[in-house]
């Protein structure tokens, strides 16, 4: 153990700072993403942590729930359901004094008839005369309210707002995305550090040239491509495959790079001994490279579909925007437009979008942390 | 198209490149045995295999159209008529595209070096406390979500209602509670870049910090503990020792955080869709691909000023890996 001293103390404040500030928001999020819509669009999502105080108005039963007792009519009810373990502290009978009595108090309406309300929300209204009207009277009540969460926001955003499509539409684009340059740039990778060819040297070149080019210089040449080639071929310019292939086309440079970067540093040995035993290269790549290349391919494979899963431009310009296509950081980014006051469906929808990278994040932050790293030595 | 069916095609479209890898050399491997030829390592059909699906993506993704869009940056909107400097002469004067240049270079100017100071920061921090891993962890998280889904997360925490209702949006609630007026924090022009850009430092902090954690370890513990002996400060072994010997990382990190600052575009699209002159050249250029009916030369135009700010950074790329080869 360190000697506690001045310093260390304002390393763990400034540190413990630090991490409020970056966990916060995303903690903000989670926590609004599980209230109820109508409180959350009312009060600080902070509030709901703790036991708050909540003014709430309700309406009583009409005459048609009266019920003759002796001499009185009595209406007897309920407020709100016991299960939300609200406990009242104090009523009113007007808008202007909502604090008037306390639990059990008699309050006296303009009609002569008398109130009580105990702390469950159960209420007994009394009178001598007969109620006359359909509409019950109103109750004002402040009372204290637990922490309550529900899964409401989920249910309703899954399946009424199209996010559960557009996560299975994003599944549906990440995954091949990501397996595809996997797959061509084993091979590709292999090549440039392996065999001897003309151009090898130039190929590598390009492809760290390739590295840092931004990919709005192949926008409107490939959606030109995309366009002709589905006019001539009669299909839809903007599909699946496409953006496959895009996808795999703006990471190719990349997981080559990291690729080639991991193959370089294998044993040469193996190699020669496996030429010399007659294997050709296609062997030696199925035996002996791609069990070595795991670890590797574990790192490559997480940046890339987080890459995939975390686009938006891509999937803007090459998928159309409906349903069966729409991603899910579009589909975000048209309900921030289109329902931009209803936080319930935004904070729930970016919740469930971040579900799988927050999963990846978790379960395998020792690949991500190694992709991340080996991809930054060059830049 | 149904769930099923795109599962479907899904599975087809990773198999096929697997099956296109194994058939072709397997019919090689036949090709060659019925030949009788000699055993022959260095096959220059195998390269063939090995390397022609990688490249024709290559060339089609990225080299074709680079030339491509240098091409129709002289032609018209559907790229057809030449019409030489037109579409640079209209950047030039268009208001839109002054500010956007702005913008850009304060995101380049501020984002890059406050990502990587409070990396730096946060990975020394959290090197000396028990908990610092845990501290790494939860900075390091925003890395792993998307610019749209931290667009949300924090448009939630700008959001702003009108000073007679209770604000929900966490900023504004502390500035009501010390006294002050609610503010609608992205329609302030100027400041809500700054607000925007925080976004991306929340963002890119987190890749910052974990370069630099791996880096830290390798700084050797002898002069650190030479430097404490000697009475040195933490704040003077800090910028006496830890950043000189860092330097090559901070670069690093400093251009690796600025090419993706380059063409941010999600988190503007998202928050403001370049509204209250937030605009950048990547959101102006995705307006012109296509704002009436798209403008190609116009949209070719900013891609190649966005590709000009990352040709110093190519060019070191391309002269280290030649240090290199030659070693």
């Amino acid at each position: 153990m360190k000697k506690i001293s001045l310093p260390s103390i304002f390393s763990q404040l400034l540190l413990l700072f630090f991490v409020l500030i970056w966990i916060i928001p995303t903690f903000g999020l989670f926590i609004s993403s599980l209230r109820d819509k109508d409180l959350l669009a009312i009060s600080g999502w902070w509030t709901s942590l703790t036991t708050t105080k909540v003014n709430e108005i309700y309406r009583m039963a009409g005459m048609e729930n009266q019920i003759k007792e002796g001499d009185f009519f009595i209406i007897k009810g309920k407020l709100f359901d016991s299960n939300s373990g609200k406990k009242i502290q104090s009523f009113g009978i007007t808008s202007k004094r909502i604090n008037e009595f306390a639990v059990d108090d008699i309050a006296i309406l303009k009609d002569d008839s008398f109130v009580t309300v105990n702390e469950d929300g159960e209420y007994i209204l009394k009178s001598e005369k007969e109620f006359s009207k359909k509409k019950g009277k109103r109750l004002f009540i402040t009372a204290l309210s637990p922490p309550a969460f529900t899964f409401d926001n989920y249910r309703e955003v899954l399946f009424k707002e199209g996010i559960g499509r557009a996560f299975i539409n994003t599944m549906a684009v990440a995954l091949p995305s990501t397996l595809i340059p996997l797959i061509i740039c084993s091979f590709f990778a292999y090549a440039l550090t392996w065999m001897k060819f003309f151009g090898r040297d130039t190929l590598l070149a390009i492809i760290i040239a390739s590295l840092v080019v931004p990919l709005q210089m192949s926008l409107i040449p490939i959606l030109t491509i995309y366009n002709d080639f589905g006019a001539l071929f009669g299909v839809a310019a903007k599909s699946y495959p496409g953006v496959w292939m895009a996808h795999t086309g703006f990471g190719l440079a990349s997981t080559t790079f990291l690729l080639r970067n991991f193959l370089k540093s294998l044993p040469n040995e193996m190699m020669e001994a496996a030429k010399v035993d007659g294997a050709t290269h296609y062997d030696i790549f199925l035996r002996i490279i791609l069990p070595l290349s795991v670890p590797a391919f574990a790192s490559i494979f997480i940046l890339q579909f987080l890459w995939c899963w975390n686009d938006l431009l891509v999937g803007l310009v090459f998928l159309d925007q409906v349903p069966s296509e729409i991603i899910l950081t579009a589909k975000l980014k048209e309900l921030l437009g289109s329902r931009g006051e209803n936080w319930e469906i935004l904070t729930t929808g970016a919740f469930v979008s971040m579900t799988v990278p927050l999963f990846i994040f978790f379960a395998l932050q020792r690949y991500f942390i190694r992709g991340l790293v080996a991809g930054s030595v060059k830049g | 198209m149904s769930i099923t069916n795109l599962a479907f095609i899904v599975v087809l479209g990773i198999f096929f490149f697997v099956l296109f890898f194994h058939a072709a050399n397997f019919f090689l491997d036949i090709y060659e045995r019925r030949q009788n030829k000699k055993y022959n390592f260095e096959n220059s059909a195998r390269v063939i295999i090995f390397i022609t699906p990688a490249f024709i993506v290559l060339f089609i993704f990225i080299l074709y159209p680079v030339f491509e869009t240098i091409r129709l940056s002289f032609y018209d909107k559907f790229g057809r008529e030449f019409v030489g400097l037109y579409n640079y002469k209209w950047a030039i004067n268009d208001p839109e595209f002054k500010r956007s240049i702005l913008n850009n270079l304060g995101w380049l100017l501020i984002v890059p070096t406050l990502s990587t100071f409070f990396g730096l920061l946060i990975a020394n921090l959290a090197d000396r406390v028990w908990w610092g891993s845990i501290a790494k962890s939860i900075i390091f998280m925003p890395m792993a979500i998307s610019f749209v889904g931290a667009g949300v997360i924090w448009k939630f925490i700008y959001e702003y209602r009108g000073p007679e209702n209770t604000q929900i949006g966490l900023l504004n609630a502390i500035i009501v509670s010390f006294g002050y007026e609610p503010q609608a924090w992205l329609t302030i022009p100027l400041w809500n870049n700054i607000f925007l850009m925080a976004i991306m430092i929340w963002i890119q902090t987190g890749l910052a910090l974990v370069i630099f954690s791996a880096a830290l370890r390798s700084i050797p513990k002898e002069m650190l503990e030479a430097a404490r002996i000697d009475g040195a400060s933490e704040i003077k072994i800090f910028f006496s020792i830890i950043i000189p010997y860092l330097e090559q990382t901070i670069l690093v990190i400093w251009t690796l955080i600025t090419i993706i600052v380059l063409r941010i575009f999600d988190i503007i699209f998202a928050m403001t869709n370049g509204e209250w002159q937030t605009g950048v050249l990547a959101n102006l250029m995705y307006d012109w691909m296509f704002r009436g009916g798209g403008d190609s030369g116009r949209g070719s135009v900013l891609a190649i000023v966005i590709m000009i700010g990352v040709i110093p950074i190519l060019a070191w790329n391309l002269y280290k890996h030649r240090q290199e080869q030659k070693i």
